[in-house]
């Protein structure tokens, strides 16, 4: 499975929001492991990891960017 | 060119010399939602007495993004064509974060409509177009100059104390509609709770004349080099008037911030030169608040007295003519008696809906173009660097959405195999017919309508690809029931005995 970097969501704003909600009234530390467990659970989610490593090399920009 | 604030004329009211018969409607507030209530009221046959503390249009740009659904509701008015004709568009979107164009975006408007997706268009012309059309109509009785003190409640009515030049008058209606805007006056004297958020948050807005060459696109800076890092939104209108809002802080001084020495050379670094004449400047912080009810027995709340928003998305005027839409045939309908109380609650049922959709809308822009310090703003930072580089991301880069009209929670019977977007609820979607558009034949009284099938007394639309994709996608044919406000209210593939007669009248008993 491929990386998919085109919308794929069906409400991104409301996703957006519902983001912003999971860490409501947390520190940043808080919200900082928050962020950890998501990527994690996600990762799971996913289950592939040629897709995951390309998440992540998006994710660095430094790599991505053409 | 600056806009030329002609004073409307102060003519004095009868109800000075003599006490006035009672009337159906008395409107307050000669603002666009007043206005155009008054012509939608018109349109279905009622009189109105329109009553404003003023005598000019609003001054500065205000509202200036019609969309789509709005210029439909104008053309019903019948104000679309000079509306349309002032306006001006925009296709292209551009979104700047920090000193880099992350992207931008063509917006590509979708044929087989009359309207165009959006004009911008100051909202002085909307309304100097809007009081022309009332002059013209002998159902509507303007009355500028004319402020309202007091309401008092009566048995099936309500009595309005009028201010004017020449000594106070009182005033007896049937139904009185608070169109009197964001700080209703109408609101206050019925002691009324207007709860929701506040953001802490001022920005500054300003309308320009600049007659250099500049591209008609809008522009939105998120944490611009030439503004301290907060947001800036350029938007043209007619005129060669340029709007500009600027995120100012909320520790700014707002005084201070709107005089022209304080403006200028903010604005200089906006456009990159200082070939302008500034035309109109205000600031203001945002708002996201509603009343919990709209019908207060015979006083019902419209447009900006109603709810208010936040601007960014476009969504206080449009959302008002959303309102103006779903009470105008609804309240003509209790007037000649044709239906009862429930369809006046289902206006209150269906536009606090809408309002709470809006104020969703609004929120969300304002907290991704002012977030909040600390995890808000790392993920509203992220998204803008992951933009430039992956599709997905622009996506969720919030600047405004678009105002389209909310698709109201139904009850009305559907039928899943036709197309979503003409589902029970929501505003039909236009198309071609023949020379013409089928908005137009739709008229404004509730129709049934049979696509490649006969139903007695129904309109038969002529078929083309667009009727096609928007009403049937594979199906062969269907029965729709339509609302006057043009929202549908039921379909059927093959209606059983009845059904179609049971759905007109639950659109009068306000059920669907």
């Amino acid at each position: 499975m491929s990386l998919i970097t085109t919308p794929n969501l069906n409400d991104a704003d409301g996703t957006f929001a519902d983001l912003l909600a999971a860490h409501r009234d947390l520190s940043l530390e808080e919200s900082h492991a928050l962020n950890a467990r998501i990527v994690l659970v996600l990762a799971n989610h996913i289950g592939d990891r040629d897709a995951l490593k390309e998440a992540f090399a998006l994710a660095r920009l430094d790599a991505s960017q053409g | 060119m600056a806009y030329d604030y002609t004073p409307f004329e102060y003519i004095p009211p009868p109800g000075l010399k003599a006490a006035e018969p009672r009337h159906p409607v008395v409107i307050v507030g000669a603002g666009p939602i007043g206005l155009a209530m008054a012509l939608e009221l018109a349109n279905h046959g009622q009189r109105s007495v329109v009553l404003d503390d003023n005598n000019v249009v609003s001054v500065g740009s205000r509202a200036i993004c019609w969309s789509k659904r709005s210029l439909e509701i104008f053309d019903r008015l019948g104000i679309a064509d000079p509306a349309v004709a002032k306006g001006v568009t925009w296709h292209v979107g551009r979104t700047f974060y920090r000193d880099k164009e992350v992207f931008n975006f063509d917006l590509l408007p979708e044929s087989g409509h009359k309207m165009p997706a959006f004009i911008n268009l100051q909202q002085y012309y909307v309304e100097e177009f809007m009081v022309a059309a009332c002059q013209e109509n002998d159902l509507i009785d303007l009355r500028f100059k004319n402020r309202v003190v007091h309401t008092h409640s009566m048995p099936g009515g309500v009595i309005v104390d009028v201010e004017t030049p020449d000594g106070e008058y009182a005033l007896e209606c049937d139904y009185l509609l608070a169109c009197d805007g964001a700080r209703s006056p109408i609101r206050a004297m019925l002691g009324l709770d207007f709860a929701g958020e506040t953001f802490e948050e001022r920005f500054l807005i300003a309308d320009i004349e600049m007659t250099a060459e500049f591209p008609s696109e809008r522009r939105f800076w998120f944490e611009p080099v030439f503004h301290n890092g907060q947001s800036a939104l350029l938007h043209k209108q007619p005129d060669n008037i340029y709007r500009i809002d600027l995120q100012l802080g909320w520790d700014a001084d707002p005084e201070k911030e709107r005089r022209p020495e304080a403006v200028i050379p903010r604005i200089e670094k906006v456009v990159g030169h200082s070939d302008f004449r500034l035309d109109w400047v205000s600031v203001y912080t945002f708002q996201c608040r509603r009343l919990d009810g709209f019908v207060h027995d015979r006083v019902i709340f419209v447009g900006d007295s109603a709810h208010v928003v936040s601007p960014f998305g476009a969504r206080g005027g449009n959302g008002g003519l959303q309102d103006v839409d779903n009470l105008g045939w609804k309240l003509a309908a209790a007037l000649s008696g044709a239906a009862g109380p429930a369809l006046l609650e289902s206006y209150d049922r269906e536009r606090t809906f809408g309002a709470d959709e809006n104020i969703q809308n609004s929120s969300r822009a304002t907290r991704f173009m002012t977030p909040a310090e600390g995890i808000e703003r790392l993920f509203r930072d992220q998204t803008l660097e992951l933009a430039a580089a992956a599709p997905f991301a622009r996506s969720m880069v919030n600047s405004g959405r678009l105002s389209t009209p909310c698709v109201y929670p139904s009850k009305g019977p559907d039928d899943p195999r036709l197309p979503p977007i003409s589902r029970p609820g929501a505003v039909a979607p236009d198309a071609p017919q023949g020379n013409g558009w089928l908005l137009d034949e739709l008229g404004r009284d509730i129709r049934v309508m049979a696509l490649n099938c006969r139903y007695p007394g129904a309109f038969e639309p002529e078929m083309n690809d667009e009727i096609r994709a928007r009403y049937l996608s594979d199906v062969r044919q269907a029965v729709y029931v339509i609302r006057p406000d043009q929202v549908i209210a039921a379909r059927f593939i093959d209606p059983a005995p009845g059904a179609v007669d049971a759905a007109l009248r639950g659109v009068l008993e306000g059920a669907i």
